[in-house]
Parts: structure tokens; sequence; C-alpha cells
């Protein structure tokens, strides 16, 4: 049935392929090189191909098919459209740096052997392309759970450690809670019809009271996969304990991979959402971006913190999307829009960004074997490539122009600005604060980055050991590059990405943004309101005085320089250890926001011969939360376990009993 | 009339890289008067700056490329800066490609670099200095941005040029919410530029120090660049409080050479002003612990807020 010049079954095939070379790492399991100097790039090519396609079939209309596999009567049904299209170029352009850098990083000592990785690797990525792809229920679920199920598995790579055993079941616990939850969505969308194809799905009219549910059931499971706030414990645990790449594909990939389920569920599935769902969504997604950041602030491991940073960038994607909502759902179609262009901007930045720096990380590690912050420094000295790469990807997390993170969060704080204008009154004045908090997220995500950056990369190495670090190997600086680039492109052709994220709006929520007849290197919003922004012109702007000012100098006065050792306040000798560490760095937080925490710590008195000083910080709602939970879930199994009595007479009666009891419902 | 637009903005430029070495010149001189002390020239900081040009570069031995380009950056940033704001006329050619959020952004970018470069050499001084400021940094910046928002909101755009175009040409209107703002775009420019209650620049007293921390390893051009950045820095961000609370005197769109030259003598006395009001705040407060900052930026943030909501509730 595939035919080829269809964008549809190419996509599927490229998917197709991705498996195909998983399965073909299981025959040299054990050969490094044939995996990874041979299958990674060769999925790396294929995720660039899935790119492409996905891209230039970005403005084509909607095509779909059935598979002739599955159950029986359930064969699978596969849709591509514009918001498809988009996330697949985010997977594949994303998955194509990152899996050249798994080429190199790879190596033998790790738990699963090469082959099995390299199955899981391109497992996880062909089911996140079917997720994107499928069009009904039960193939969503499937490649859904597939997802999870390859992620846990990549997730514990290194399942000797215990702590990265508990990382995964936490990791798979919430993803199957959060799996339920989208399941009962479904259930409760197919509004009576038992049809479970997204069509059907479309087509249904829910009363308001049954979308709210669903909606709130989609959000409580899209968000658990995201990582939104109280639904994020898992996220710091899981990112951190993957194998550098895997993190990277997870922070980068497939938290979109939920946006993605968020937005499919709520503009397209449901139809028309209600105004108050985007003041949940703007709730929550503040929320989530304050309390991400400032825990990423206090963070001494540093995939870690990075992981932390993405659910802050997680949480300002939703209030994209909730303003999105807001506006949309009071009839002002034009910023609905704008919001909306901003939260999916942010949704590629974040993936090239974030996979950026997390693959970073890994070569720090790989060179190091640290992954505490207070144990490395001066990197940028062993380690230049990867060091100035990263400060790419720093200085975007950042939100500085004319890099790429700095284009998503204008677009947001353009769209806030109107937001007093919403015909509700309250919500009209509440709303403009959003942008407040929005701009106190970006703000200490500037905090973290120089935190991150400075730590890792600058000072004096904090470890003798530090003194034999090896920059990244070829393959590992491509990948780098790759990403690096992405950050560039994004941040400085603006307008070429909105004109391809209009497209993709326009289907999703039918509003579009007035089109502008602005040159191609200037980005104008809302024609008749003004402001405009070009990145191009301030690059050449800020280079041009650069440039101008080093001439000026070298010409006017003299070049001459000279190396000497640094002030040491007379006291001769400056040690590494009487820089910041990474907690010294985020004391500020700690002490400014002490609320967020709950931290224990231990000072040492003066008399102590040898004075330690620690501090833990805990999650709150771990704490508040989760403990509890589980206390209580324990309990209650421990209730239930009269019921286990061991003996088959019993089991037999217990099914008597379900019997009757069945029957007479029935009759 | 294009030519006319680019002139514009390159006398404002020149006017911002000359006389911001001599605004600070004068807030020194006149904080010399206000504490009975006989005054240095307002001439001064050139000299300084000349002085540190000819000088000899001294590195630590570690400094990272980084380090040597940060200055650079630095000042760069905030040439740039300079250029997005109308500080005499409107029509900048320039200002087209940056609003006032590209303008908080640009403002980072320096803050982020400083920073990194004094976290460079991995001097106790160095990072204790780059926490500090960060620390200082994002707390102001939400502030900064709110009194912008209420701004932006009046006018209808972020585009600095169409604020000040709006505010300057209407009949003489009172906005309650704009006073409220003007109170903490204050207390943000004290913050952000290192000054009294937050920073003393006049001094390199370890316990309270954060811009002088943050550049104790530069030396010679790079310091001079350091320098002549701050200045710049102080200039900006008097001529960003002037486009937003008293545009009056620039010259708005449509008018002709003789509204640019007439603007000059204008900005000139604001800036005379402004430089006695900065000297009499720093003299009569008292500097602040650094734990003290947060409460100081946060009172920043609320004033900000408040301004936002007047203007929401009156409409004004």
């Amino acid at each position: 049935m595939p035919i080829l010049d269809s964008t549809l079954s190419l996509c599927l095939m490229l998917i197709a392929t991705w498996g195909l070379i998983g399965l073909a790492g299981l025959l040299r399991p054990t050969s490094l090189r044939y995996v990874g100097r041979t299958l990674f790039p060769l999925g790396g090519l294929c995720g660039l191909a899935l790119a492409w396609v996905a891209a230039m079939s970005l403005g084509a209309p909607a095509e779909q098919a059935v598979l002739p596999v599955g159950l029986p009567d359930l064969p699978a049904h596969v849709r591509r459209d514009a918001l498809t299209s988009l996330f697949l170029l985010l997977l594949g352009a994303t998955s194509a740096g990152i899996s050249i850098f798994a080429a190199g990083y790879f190596r033998r000592g790790h738990g699963t052997s090469a082959g099995l990785l390299c199955l899981q690797y391109h497992l996880f990525l062909a089911s996140m392309g079917l997720v994107l792809l499928a069009n009904d229920a039960y193939a969503f679920m499937v490649a859904w759970e597939t997802m999870a199920l390859s992620s846990y598995f990549l997730v514990t790579t290194q399942h000797s450690i215990p702590e990265i055993r508990r990382a995964g079941f936490l990791y798979l616990l919430m993803a199957h809670v959060g799996a339920l939850a989208i399941l009962l969505s479904f259930g409760v969308m197919q509004g009576g019809s038992w049809q479970f194809t997204f069509d059907s799905m479309r087509s249904a009219h829910l009363a308001p009271h049954w979308a709210a549910i669903a909606f709130g059931l989609a959000l409580f499971g899209f968000g658990a996969k995201a990582g939104l706030v109280p639904l994020h414990v898992w996220l710091p645990e899981a990112h951190p304990a993957a194998p550098s790449p895997v993190s990277a594909l997870m922070s980068g990939v497939m938290l979109k991979t939920a946006v993605y389920g968020l937005l499919r569920v709520t503009f397209d599935l449901l139809g028309h959402p209600a105004w108050w769902w985007g003041l949940v969504l703007l709730a929550i997604g503040l929320f989530s971006a304050l309390y991400g950041v400032i825990f990423a602030a206090t963070q001494t491991d540093m995939k870690r913190l990075l992981a932390w940073s993405s659910i802050e960038n997680i949480g300002i994607i939703f209030t994209g999307i909730g303003l999105a909502v807001v506006f949309q759902g009071v009839g002002m179609t034009a910023l609905g829009a704008l919001a909306l262009i901003a939260a999916l901007y942010h949704t590629l930045n974040h993936a090239f960004m974030k996979s950026l720096l997390f693959l970073g990380t890994g070569s720090v590690l790989h060179s190091t074997g640290e992954r505490n912050l207070g144990r490395l420094g001066g990197l940028i000295h062993r380690m230049p490539w990867v060091a100035w790469l990263t400060l790419v990807g720093a200085l975007a997390m950042a939100g500085l122009p004319p890099l790429n993170g700095f284009v998503s969060e204008w677009l947001l704080l353009q769209a806030f600005l109107f937001a007093h204008e919403v015909p509700r009154s309250f919500v009209s004045m509440l709303l403009p604060l959003g942008a407040a908090l929005v701009a106190l997220a970006a703000a200490l995500a500037g905090y973290v980055m120089v935190k991150f950056f400075g730590v890792i990369f600058l000072g004096q190495p904090r470890e003798p050991t530090l003194a034999r670090a090896q920059d990244a190997g070829v393959l590992e600086r491509i990948g780098l590059v790759w990403l690096a680039v992405g950050c560039f492109a994004l941040g400085l052709m603006p307008t070429y990405v909105i004109r391809a994220l209009r497209v993709v709006v326009q289907e999703l929520s039918g509003a579009s943004l007035a089109s502008v007849n602005a040159p191609w290197w200037l980005i104008v919003p809302l024609p008749d309101r003004g402001a405009s922004y070009s990145a191009p012109i301030f690059l050449v702007a800020l280079t041009l005085v650069v440039a101008l000012t080093i001439f000026m100098v070298r010409r006017f006065y003299h070049r001459s320089a000279r190396r000497a050792a640094p002030w040491d306040c007379g006291f001769g000798g400056l040690t590494p250890r009487m820089q910041d560490t990474a907690e010294g760095f985020g004391q500020p937080i700690r002490h400014i926001f002490g609320s967020f925490f709950a931290m224990t710590r231990e000072l040492p008195s003066p008399f102590d011969s040898a004075p330690h000083y620690r501090v833990i910080v805990i999650d709150r709602i771990w704490r508040g939360l989760y403990l509890p939970l589980g206390r209580l879930v324990q309990r209650v199994a421990d209730a239930c376990a009269w019921l286990q009595q061991g003996r088959i007479a019993t089991y037999l009666l217990y099914s008597f009993v379900t019997l009757v009891v069945l029957l007479s419902l029935m009759l | 009339m294009k030519l006319f637009e680019i002139l514009t903005q390159a006398l404002e430029l020149i006017v911002a890289l000359a006389a911001a070495p001599l605004f600070l010149g004068w807030v020194n001189q006149c904080r010399a008067w206000l504490q009975n002390r006989r005054a240095p020239s307002v001439w001064l900081p050139y000299r300084g700056i000349r002085k540190l040009f000819h000088k000899e570069a001294v590195l630590a031995d570690n400094a990272s490329t980084l380090f040597r380009a940060a200055p650079y950056i630095v000042f760069a940033a905030m040439v740039v800066a300079a250029g997005i704001i109308p500080s005499m006329g409107t029509h900048l050619p320039f200002t087209i490609a940056a609003d006032a959020i590209a303008l908080v952004g640009l403002l980072t970018t320096a803050r982020v670099f400083l920073s990194l470069a004094a976290m460079d050499i991995g001097t106790a001084f160095g990072t204790l200095g780059a926490r500090r400021e960060m620390m200082v940094g994002f707390l102001a910046e939400p502030a900064l941005l709110m009194v912008i928002f209420v701004a932006s909101m009046i006018s209808g755009t972020t585009a600095l040029p169409a604020i000040a175009d709006n505010l300057a040409t209407q009949t003489l209107a009172l906005y309650p919410s704009l006073a409220f703002t003007a109170v903490a775009f204050t207390l943000v420019l004290l913050a952000e530029n290192a000054r009294i209650p937050i920073d003393n620049p006049a001094t390199h007293l370890e316990l309270t120090m954060i811009h002088e921390a943050m550049v104790l390893e530069y030396s010679a051009r790079h310091l001079a660049l350091m320098e002549w950045a701050a200045a710049l820095k102080l200039f900006n961000y008097a001529c960003i409080g002037f486009a937003l609370f008293i545009p009056w005197g620039v010259a708005a769109g449509g008018m002709g050479p003789v509204a640019l030259l007439a603007s000059i003598p204008l900005l000139g006395a604001k800036l005379i002003v402004a430089g006695a009001a900065l000297a009499v705040i720093e003299t009569i407060s008292a500097k602040l612990r650094v734990f003290r900052a947060p409460e100081f930026l946060a009172t920043a943030f609320i004033f900000a807020v408040l301004g936002l909501l007047v203007h929401l509730l009156l409409g004004a």
C-alpha cells in the first residue's frame, strides 16, 4: 500500500528504518566499532532525512492512511498534518546531532551492551515518531508506551548502580500513571461513539463539562510526561541517570512529545478550548517555570541542574500555550496565534539548546568522570571545542540576543503586553503579572547559566586530575556543532521560522497572524502595533562595534600584553579552593527563595578540628506530597493483603463470587 | 530624510560616547561638593581612561580568550544600547532592529559576559563579584522589564522611540502609573550601576564590593574599556529614564535639524539635574548590607507592579 510519493509513507519508511537499524545492532551486539561507527551515524542520517521530509511537507495538506498492522479489526491509523510535520522536524533535526554525538560517545564498560543499547535507542526514536503520526488512540497508546519502556531501559543502562535503578523505577511509575490518565482522556473524548480513531473524536460533540474533564485528564497525563510541577519529581532523577545522549533525547525531544500531545488534544481533538483552561495552563506553567529555575540554581550536579532547567522551559512553553488558549477563548485570535507561535518557537529552541548542553556535559563527564560541579573548573583550556560550543547553548538558554532563546521570550512578552485587553475583568489585571514572572524566570535562567558555564569551564581546575582532560572526539564535535548551528539559525532567521509556525498555528487553531510585508531580516509580529526585532542587524551591529573597537585600540594605542600571576592580595598563592563552589554560587538563591526548599544545614562549630559544612536541599513537594502518598499506597496495600490467603480454594471462591456478582448485574 | 536619520543616529552615538565619562565626572564632582571635599575635575574620568589605554596590559597566567574578549563585548553592548535609546531624536534607523525588550536583553548580555570574565581567573573576589552581580541582575531585570512594560502599555508598543514620541507629543497628561514606575526605575538604576545603597564605586572593601570585584584582574586597555562601558551604562540608564518619564524636548518625527540641535542643550540640562539628584541620593543614603539588596530590589519590583495595577485600574 505505501506509495513512495506521499510524504506520509516516506516518514513511515524512515521511522521503520530506525527500527531496522536498531535490530541490526543485535547482529553484533558487542562490537563497538560496528554499532558506534556504522549504525549510529546511519541513524543520524535517517534523522536528517526525516527532518528534510518534514520540513518540505510543512505547508502540504494533511494526509492520512490506514496501516494493516495491529489487532484484528483494529488497524493502525496514521496521519500527517502541519503540527506533526513540525514535531517530526524537531525530532529529526535534533536527533541527527545527538546520534552523531552518540556514535562517538558510547564506549565499553557501561552496563548494557552496545548492540542492545542501539536497539533501545532507535526504538525510542521510532516510537517518538509514531506518537507524532498516530491517528487513533490504540496506535497512540502503543507508541506512547513503547516510548516510555524503551527510554526506561535507556535510563537504566548502568543498572548496577542502585540510585539509577531507583530513578528508573520512579520514571516508569510516573510514566504509567500519566499514561493511565491519557487513556482515560481518550475514553472520555470518544463521546459515546466507542470509536477510538482521532477522526471520530474530532467529530464528537462533548458537553462542556465532559470536555473539561477530558482536558484535565490530558493535562495530567501529558503534564506528567512533560514534568510540570507537581508531577516533575521523576525528571531530575531520570534525566541525569541516563547516558548523556539519552538525557539529551529525553529533555530535548521526549518532553516535546508531551507538548505535542497536549496541543493535539486541546486544539485538535477537543476543538474549541474554553478560555479558562488557559488560565489553568498559565498558572501551572508559570509556577513550573519559577520552581524549576529556582531549583536549577541550587543544584551541584551538572546534569541535574539541566534537568531542573528543563522543567523551567517546559513551564514557559505551557505558559505560552495557556496564554494562547485564553486569547483564543475570548476571540482575540491574532494574539492567540502570536502566543502559540511563541510557545512552539520555544519548543524548537529548547530542543536544540538543551540537547546541546546535555551533550556538552556528556563530553565533560567522559573526559573527567565527574558530574559534580564542585570538582570541575577551568576546562576551557583543556576542552576548548566543548567549552565554546557549550557557551553558545548557555547563552541561548539565558535568553540573550541575538541567539534563539531570546526570540521566543520576546514573542511571548509581546503577547503578554496585550493581555490586559482580555475582556474579563480581574483576569485582565492578573494576566500582565504573568509577564513579570516570565521575566523573573528568564533572569534567573541567566543566573543558572552563568553558574553552569562558569563553574565547569572557567576558573582554576578544582581537582588535579582535570589536567588530564581531553577535548571531545571528531564525531562528538560534529554533533555539538550541528546543534550549535541550529541555535544560531533559529536565532538569526526568525522570519522563516515564524513563517513555518504560522502554517502550523493556522491549521491548529484556525487563527492566523496578519501577514506583514516586512523584509526577511525583520520580525514584526503585530503590524499595527509597532514593535519589531531584527536579529541579523543586531548581530552585525554588535560585531561591527567589537571589530571597530579592536581596530581603534590597536591603531591608536598598542597591543602589548604580558602574563603575570593573578593578584592574591599579598597572601601568596591562590588555591582553587578559594573560588566559589557550586553551592557557594547558589547561596543567594537559597537565601532569597528559602521558603521553596526544605533545607537542613549542618554548620561547623568554632571548635571543630575537622569542620565540615553541609546543606541538604530537598524538594518540598517530594516531602509533602509524594512521601505521604507513597505511605498511603503502602497502607492500603497492607490492608488489602489479607485477601491474599495463598490457598487455591480461596481464590476459586473469589472467582465464583465475582462471577455471581457480574451475572446478577447483567440479569 | 533618510540621510538625516542616519546623521541623528551617528550624532547620538558620538554624544553618548563622548559625554558618558563627563556625566560620571559631574556626578563625582557633585558628590564631593555635598561631602565637603574638594572636587576633582569633571574631566578626571577621561584622563583615567586615556592613561589606562597607554599602559601595558597585564593578564593573569590562566586568563582565557573569553577574558580578553569580554571587555570588547561589554563595551560594544553598551554602545549598541546607546544607539537604541532615543536621547535626542526619535527617528533612529537602528531602532527597528531592537525594541525595549531587546535593550534589556542587551544589558543582560553585557552583565553575563562581565560575570563570566570575572569567573575566568578563578580568584575568590572574581567569583564573589560575579555571584553578587548576577544576584542583583536577576532581581533588577524583572523590575526594569515591568517598568518598560507599563510605559509600553500606555503607548501600545515596546518600541522605545514610539514610547518617547507618544509621551512627548501629546498634551501634558499626568500618569500616576508612571510616578510609581519612576520610583522603581530609580531604584533599579542605583542597583544596576553599582551606586551607593547597593555598591560603592569609590571603595575596594571586599565585604561589600560587586562591580570592582569583577574587574579586579583587568588592567590597561581592557580596564579602560570596562570603565568606559560602566560610564556608558550610567549614561544609558539616565537616557532610558528621560525617554520613559521626561521625553519633552526630544526631536520627534518630522522635526528638522533645528529641533535636533535644540535637543542637545536640553539633554545636557537633564543630565546636569539628574547627576546632581543622583549625587544627593548617594550622599543621603547608607550602603546596604549585601543581603538587604534583595529587599531593596523587591521594593523596586513591587513599585513597578503597583504602577502596572494603577495603570490597569485607572487606565492612565
